[in-house]
């Protein structure tokens, strides 16, 4: 199929539609209106059903209600609205329930502002629901890879039974660019619905989500189960990230979505230059990549982010070397230019070539 | 020769109920059963427990149910009824959960006229924390947060949750109904079951509520807490259908 240039709120919408979600569920909040608005124009098309809840707790728990149900459902949201979201993903985590849950993210903290940030990588990544728990987060690095992987994020939460994040910054839902839509995602395999959907019990069967376990034996049992069969197989099957300008580099990026992209010019420009520099960028933020971080030639880590340095941990834990972990970054709804990432390298580089 | 004249309603498994002696919920739970077996849904209906004493619900009906966040249930029921419209889809859920923490929920399902049903447990207090005051404590009423009785100029004043929903356009039937005597009980029957009819024809949103008791939290013997909501919590909750869709312009 030809490519068309999309805005890429319009589409995720669309990518999720063409993976076959029929149920969509969401609140009003910039910078990710179009999501909702394009959902409630064509999910009806199609026979889907949207609707505008009342609130990012309600819109969640309508997702928990009809992913419980047995259909592909999601809900977006940007930075408030996904901390409002918190505790329906912790009961569609418990509850096995597939679902995604698109955050586009703003600067914080509070109402912030309604630029573009990457300041809720931790809120992705380390859980604001309560419990011991992991979700799949998928970052994008372009309009292009947010279809992809919105197809991919469905086939996910399938499989595992639990929700799925695709975190952006603003930049990539406000962004138009040419792209594919008819990219086909990996099939995996799924759990019957008759085993455990609501309303697709068999007859004289009963299906249940179940949300409290009383017994404390119980509940732990549950968790064991969770960290030592889902989790690992998610980390085993599902962790990626790209390589760029890596083979011979001495120096390397870290950095995720639209702050990688920016960061690639400074990459190039700094090679231009005779330094041997290159980019890890993480596609999954949680499972974090580990392999890249074996790479024992890199002297020096310098991770990119639109906050104050959330993923810097996350590096310094893959590469073992704390003190080889340098940060540069932008904060509360700024966008960092190629030309920063630049002087920053070489003056913390030392004109290293 | 002997013939039944009374027998669990299919619909209810065989767990044992862990309700107080003289909880309402046991009751309802069994009148929601004989109802929906009676319309022919037993194989058909989906049932959203709250968090609440009620909570446990899946253990005792032999529908699908899945227990839902504090309050979020009409939430979730949309969701659920949105992907099986043809299901019967309930609520059934505490004071605390619906006209506390689950407030926003249940007035914008009622507003959007959800095809499902809820069946709303007013007992004054919160059941499972161990009895702090909840949105309808009575005025006077000790509850462990309102340890002298309610006083309306510290802790406001009651919901009365059949008014506030009865002056939306979006509900189909509401009623509210009482468990303390033989009579309130077969009453509360009629209303599920015309609750349910309506929401088999698709009528739209449909809302029971049962003044009940809670004799553990409100320090009263079982009779005693019967007698309570027969003198003080009917009066201030009046019982009657507050907005019947098919009554309407008649
Ligand atoms: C978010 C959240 N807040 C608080 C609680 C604790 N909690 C459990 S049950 C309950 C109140 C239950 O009272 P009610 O809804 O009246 O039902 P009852 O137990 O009386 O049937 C509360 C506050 C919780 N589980 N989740
Ligand atoms: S605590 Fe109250 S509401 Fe809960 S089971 Fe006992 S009597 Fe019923």
């Amino acid at each position: 199929m030809a490519k068309v240039i999309m805005k890429g709120n319009e589409a995720i919408a669309k990518a999720a539609i063409l993976a076959g979600c029929r149920y969509f569920m969401g609140y009003p909040i910039t910078p990710q209106n179009e999501v909702p608005e394009y959902f409630s124009r064509e999910l009806p098309l199609v026979g889907g059903t949207f609707v505008q809840a009342e609130s990012e707790v309600a819109a969640i728990n309508m997702v928990y209600g009809a992913g419980a149900a047995g259909a592909r459902a999601m809900t977006s949201s940007s930075s408030p609205g996904i901390a409002l979201k918190q505790e329906g993903i912790g009961y569609c985590v418990k509850g096995e329930i597939p679902c995604v849950v698109v955050s586009m993210m703003r600067g914080g903290p509070g109402l912030g502002t309604i630029q573009p940030s990457q300041s809720d990588y931790l809120q992705a990544t380390r859980g604001g629901s309560n419990g011991d728990y992991h979700i799949p987060v998928l970052a994008p690095g372009s309009v292009q890879e947010a279809v992809d992987f919105v197809k991919e994020s469905f086939e996910i939460a399938e499989c595992y039974r639990t929700p799925v994040m695709v975190l952006c910054d603003g930049l990539i839902g406000q962004m138009m660019e040419p792209v594919e839509l008819d990219h086909e995602p990996t099939k995996r395999e799924k759990v019957d619905l008759s085993t455990w959907a609501l309303g697709h019990s068999p007859k004289g069967k009963t299906n249940t989500i179940i949300n409290l376990d009383i017994d404390a034996p119980n509940c732990e049992r549950e968790n064991f189960r969770f960290f030592e069969e889902k989790y690992p197989a998610i980390e085993k099957n599902e962790v990626r990230w790209e390589e760029f300008m890596m083979e011979d580099a001495e120096y390397a990026f870290v950095s995720y979505g639209t702050t990688a992209r920016i960061i690639k010019n400074a990459v190039k420009a700094l090679r231009a230059e005779g330094m041997k520099i290159g980019l890890v960028r993480p596609q999954t933020l949680w499972p974090f990549p580990q392999k890249p971080f074996e790479n024992k030639k890199i002297k020096k880590w310098i991770v990119g982010e639109m906050n104050m340095g959330q993923m810097v941990p996350d590096v310094q834990l893959a590469c073992g070397k704390k003190e080889d972990v340098l940060f540069y970054g932008r904060t509360g709804g700024m966008i960092p230019t190629p030309e920063e990432y630049i002087d920053f390298a070489k003056k913390e580089l030392g004109g290293a070539k | 020769m002997s013939t039944i004249v009374y027998q669990k309603p299919e619909g209810l498994t065989d767990v044992r109920m862990h309700y107080c002696p003289g909880c309402g919920h046991g009751i309802v739970h069994r009148l929601i059963a004989e109802c929906i077996s009676e319309l022919g849904e037993t194989e058909n209906t989906i049932i959203c427990a709250p968090v609440g004493c009620a909570v446990f619900i899946p253990k005792y009906f032999t529908y699908d149910s899945i227990q839902c966040a504090h309050g979020r249930a009409p939430a979730t029921a949309t969701g659920i009824k949105r992907v099986h419209p043809d299901k019967i889809v309930l609520t059934y859920q505490g004071d605390g959960d619906l006209a506390s923490i689950g407030t926003a929920e249940i007035i914008h399902a009622a507003a959007r006229g959800e095809k499902f049903t809820t069946i709303f447990i007013n007992n004054g207090i919160y059941g499972m924390t161990g009895g702090q005051m909840a949105p309808t404590t009575l005025p006077g009423m000790r509850s462990t947060t309102s340890q002298e009785g309610r006083d309306p100029h510290i802790n406001g004043n009651p919901i009365r949750v059949c008014e506030m929903l009865a002056t939306l356009t979006g509900p189909a039937y509401i009623e509210r109904v009482a468990v303390d005597s033989p009579a309130h009980v077969i009453q509360t029957k009629k209303a599920i079951k015309k609750a349910l009819t309506m929401q088999q024809e698709g009528k739209g949103f449909t809302f029971v509520e049962v003044v009940s008791s809670c004799p553990t939290n409100w320090g009263l013997s079982a009779t005693k807490a019967m007698e309570f909501v027969k003198e003080k919590m009917i009066p201030y909750y009046p019982l009657g259908v507050f907005k019947d869709m098919e009554k309407e312009g008649e």
